[in-house]
């Protein structure tokens, strides 16, 4: 954690495939704006989108970084990671599309609802990807 | 309602989480996909699900859920179990099948 009198910034790392961590981040992240008395109802929208896009790292990259800065005036949460990437990420964006392997299907997840989720719950949501290298996903929360 | 008391009146057994009993229930919620209880369930409420694995609890958690209950005789795999008692979120179970449990939930809750 680094820290001036303006921002804050953390950064974890997230492991493809490994679903015994997937959520970890998000936690440590609810605590830390917890601790910093941000209002209730943006926690939890922060909590859901921070949250959903932690799982398709792990269900669907190598490796990702989520990187945060709290600012005075918002919540920025960034997500980078090297996997498949996404080809078409208005078809992703749909509610009910996944790509999920049957096995993440099994456990609850890939029902196509993760990036719906998301940008129900960001007041900004931006996605760039580029096959067979990775996505960036970030999600933007404003206190006001 | 408070979850201990939930748990006697429906006859629940208690898995993990003890420390969390007297958590205060607001409402029930019931499903089996993840992204839909992360999007729609409220905290205090009570979740009725047959997925076992550690995920279910970092939901529970996020969520500030109040309890998790396993329906159709499922036990928590044993890494969800040390996490319920870690954040004090119990899990119980039951015999019955979701649609049987969600309905006497409802009818205690309503």
């Amino acid at each position: 954690m680094s820290h001036d009198s303006h921002t804050m910034h953390f950064e974890y790392n997230v492991e493809g495939g490994n679903f015994t961590r997937a959520g970890y981040a998000s936690s440590e992240i609810k605590k830390i704006l917890k601790q910093l008395n941000v209002d209730m109802g943006i926690i939890k929208r922060t909590v859901v989108a921070c949250y959903e896009a932690e799982v398709n790292v792990v269900a669907h990259a190598f490796s990702g970084t989520i990187y945060v800065d709290v600012s005075t005036e918002s919540i920025t949460i960034r997500l980078v990671d090297e996997g498949p990437g996404i080809p078409d990420i208005d078809l992703a964006m749909q509610e009910g599309y996944s790509t999920a392997s049957s096995k993440v299907r099994e456990m609850g997840f890939g029902a196509g609802m993760g990036l719906p989720n998301i940008k129900k719950n960001a007041d900004k949501l931006e996605i760039s990807s580029e096959v067979n290298k990775g996505t960036t996903l970030e999600i933007t929360m404003f206190f006001n | 309602m408070r979850v201990a008391e939930i748990a006697e009146k429906l006859g629940l057994k208690v898995y993990s989480g003890m420390n969390g009993l007297n958590r205060e229930v607001t409402g029930g919620y019931v499903s089996d996909l993840l992204s839909d209880v992360m999007g729609n369930a409220d905290a205090g409420e009570i979740w009725i699900t047959l997925q076992t694995h550690k995920n279910v609890m970092a939901i529970a958690s996020l969520k500030d859920l109040a309890a998790i209950i396993l329906v159709s005789d499922n036990t928590p795999e044993q890494d969800t179990a040390i996490q319920s008692n870690g954040e004090e979120i119990p899990i119980l179970g039951t015999s019955l099948a979701t649609f049987e449990i969600s309905g006497k939930l409802y009818e205690l809750l309503k």
